[in-house]
């Protein structure tokens, strides 16, 4: 007859409030901290003179060229480093052979050489105190303190990125759908192409974006191989910190901003892929 | 694992058989007829797609190399604290070779440490000129690649130093920690701010001027620049990374510094900040110039190459040199201020010390004095 009144379950599984609070508070200010607050003081710098500063620094030849450069090498280095890195994974995961821990090591080599003992190992190698650089200069081909130069080093730099991302998701993943894809005749080729490649493409994608935001900001070991040429080798982080060296520092920091503004426009655009394609990615789910 | 299996007769595939199995299988040579190709075709013709598109952005955006370029290009290999007055001093000479009737030249910087821009050069940086901070660099390039002549330093004047500077201090604002002479930087709390002497020319003025300073107060010059690198907390790489690190980062209470760099911190960070403070004694440095011979590619591009170091001699450059805070040779063109900021100061010259050719291996060569005091 009397009602039952049921008082509000008391959740037993969450903290209380206050906790919760504290702790996403406190990482919210961990984050504005190390993460908001200098790319705001970057951004803030930049704009020290106005606009009409940034644009006068933007459209400084130096710093045209170092745009230039590091684009160019961007688009050379990813996607031959995309190809490289799923060509590796590929062999890792799907194959058996002697010697697949000592591969594994090897992709994950630039990982623990640190950049600069890797640009001067290409000085060592390509320079002219190598038999190999005599060689190159005697027919006129340059290889360090040239655009080939930096490109080695990008590439050896920011080799691991995407061959790291696909390993665990294609050896998670196993054979048994590339066999059952051949057993009913596809080619290797086609295999590849409707099996394997859908099946990793968010890992192959975040591998691509982590590539790109390296090779394009990548600083030690090509500053090393550079040679410090202002308007030919020099590229966006080299030329930061040049421009801060001279003194130019709105200089400095638009070049950093416009840095900055590339690596959330990947973001972004990682953002943006994942949003769209959010039945996809919760249907699969492998990311 | 890739070999094409075939099941069944219901898909026509084109090719030689290779092998035919009892159970109807065939195996092909040739790519089997693909039922449903459609979708993976596609496909592969959009990554065509992108790919062309990259190659077509890499050929417009693609800094090619030199391709059918006819324009002489000179490039400059030059140490630290010269970067604005090259670029002041390009502008000027790429005037004058063009009102001269010359076609117009590129010209290109290229700066850091001294010494490690001659390494770079060594390495095979093609420079066609060098402009470094001491002779001993220079000579190093001369000896290891034989691209200089040995006898490089007496082809221009003044042993081919067109500007010299020397070593002054640089204090904060008001000079808190009192410092007027080298004996206040050996002090207890004292924080001295130099670069490597491995990698940088300045530095080595820097040592040197200190190892004057105590011989000619009887000190003994070894405990004296000992104790100087003990208050020392960071040894960068350059002039101007040192230079940053004492006003940008706030670290240390006094800078060895190029005359011309503190002029220009100065300048550039305003001189309600930092104050110079002149030594009694110091050093005369001399950053030298020179044609890197074995690297000039044509005749048009030395012809260029020795015009563009002559031309430092020029009044006008000379006066450049003087507006950007080095003591230069021909005050005829300069300004009157220009000249007036430089005191007159008691300078030891290389020669005091036996030149370059000494100096470099006994004080700063592998195990010489500097890695002795150093090490302790």
């Amino acid at each position: 007859m009397s009602d039952i009144v049921l008082s509000r379950p008391v959740p037993v599984t969450t903290e209380p409030p206050l906790a919760r609070a504290l702790l996403v508070g406190l990482a919210i200010l961990f984050v504005a901290i190390f993460l908001f607050a200098p790319l705001a003081t970057v951004f803030a710098e930049a704009l020290a003179q106005g606009w009409r500063g940034m644009i006068a620094a933007l459209s400084l030849p130096d710093a045209q060229a170092a745009i230039r450069m590091t684009l160019s090498i961007a688009v050379i280095a990813v996607p031959l480093n995309a190809v490289f890195g799923i060509a590796a994974a590929w062999a890792i995961a799907k194959f058996d052979f002697r010697g697949k821990a000592f591969l594994i090591t090897l992709i994950d080599l630039p990982f623990s050489v640190s950049p600069v003992v890797a640009g001067l190992m290409l000085v060592l190698l390509f320079g002219a105190n190598s038999s190999l650089g005599v060689w190159l200069m005697a027919h006129d081909i340059r290889i360090v303190f040239a655009f080939p130069g930096i490109l080695l080093a990008t590439l050896f730099v920011t080799f691991p990125f995407v061959a790291r991302e696909l390993i665990p998701v294609m050896i998670e993943q196993g054979r048994t759908e590339e066999e059952a894809a051949l057993t009913l005749g596809a080619s290797g080729w086609r295999t590849f192409f409707t099996v394997t490649l859908p099946n990793i493409r968010w890992a192959l994608l975040y591998g691509v974006l982590l590539c790109n935001a390296r090779a394009m900001g990548e600083f030690g070991a090509v500053a090393v191989v550079s040679g410090k040429i202002r308007g030919e080798t020099a590229t966006m982080p080299t030329m930061v910190e040049m421009f801060f060296n001279e003194y130019l520092s709105v200089a400095a920091f638009t070049l950093a901003s416009v840095l900055a503004m590339l690596a959330l426009l990947t973001l972004l655009l990682k953002s943006l892929l994942e949003w769209r394609h959010a039945d996809l990615l919760a249907a699969t789910c492998r990311h | 694992m890739f070999r094409t299996i075939e099941i069944g007769a219901r898909r026509r595939a084109r090719g030689a058989v290779r092998r035919r199995s009892g159970d109807g299988r065939t195996e092909r040579n040739a790519r089997p007829v693909q039922v449903a190709s459609l979708r993976a075709e596609r496909r592969t013709s959009r990554l065509k797609g992108i790919l062309r598109a990259a190659a077509i952005g890499l050929a417009i955006g693609g800094p090619l190399p030199a391709m059918a370029q006819e324009t002489v290009e000179i490039l400059n290999v030059s140490y630290d604290p010269t970067r604005e007055f090259y670029r002041a001093y390009n502008d000027l000479f790429s005037a004058w070779w063009i009102a001269q009737g010359h076609a117009p030249v590129t010209l290109r910087q290229s700066h850091g440490g001294a010494g490690a821009q001659a390494r770079a050069v060594i390495d095979g940086l093609e420079a066609t000129v060098v402009t470094l901070a001491l002779s001993a660099d220079i000579d190093q390039i001369a000896e290891r690649t034989g691209r200089i002549p040995a006898d490089w330093q007496s082809r221009l004047p003044h042993n081919s130093s067109p500007y010299t500077s020397t070593i002054v201090f640089l204090v904060r604002e008001g000079n808190p920690r009192g410092i007027k002479d080298w004996d206040d930087l050996v002090a207890d709390e004292v924080q001295v701010i130099t670069p490597n002497p491995k990698t940088s020319g300045g530095a080595r003025w820097n040592f040197l001027a200190a190892w004057a300073y105590a011989e000619r107060n009887g000190l003994d010059p070894r405990d004296f620049v000992r104790a100087l690198y003990r208050n020392v907390p960071v040894l960068d790489t350059g002039a101007r990374g040192s230079t940053t690190t004492f006003t940008q980062r706030g670290i240390g209470d006094v800078l060895l510094a190029w005359e011309n760099e503190a002029f220009l911190a100065l300048e550039s960070l305003g001189d309600d900040a930092f104050d110079i403070v002149v030594p009694s004694v110091s050093i005369l440095a001399e950053p030298p110039v020179t044609l890197v011979d074995g690297n000039i590619t044509s005749d048009a591009q030395r012809e260029v190459a020795e015009a563009y170091l002559g031309h430092l001699y020029s009044p006008e450059a000379q006066a450049l040199a003087l507006h950007h805070y080095y003591r230069a040779w021909d005050l005829s063109q300069a300004a009157p201020e220009d000249v007036a900021r430089f005191p007159d100061l008691d300078l030891v010259t290389i020669a005091d010390f036996g030149g370059w050719p000494v100096v470099q291996p006994k004080y700063f060569g592998e195990g010489g004095i500097f890695d002795q005091i150093y090490e302790d």
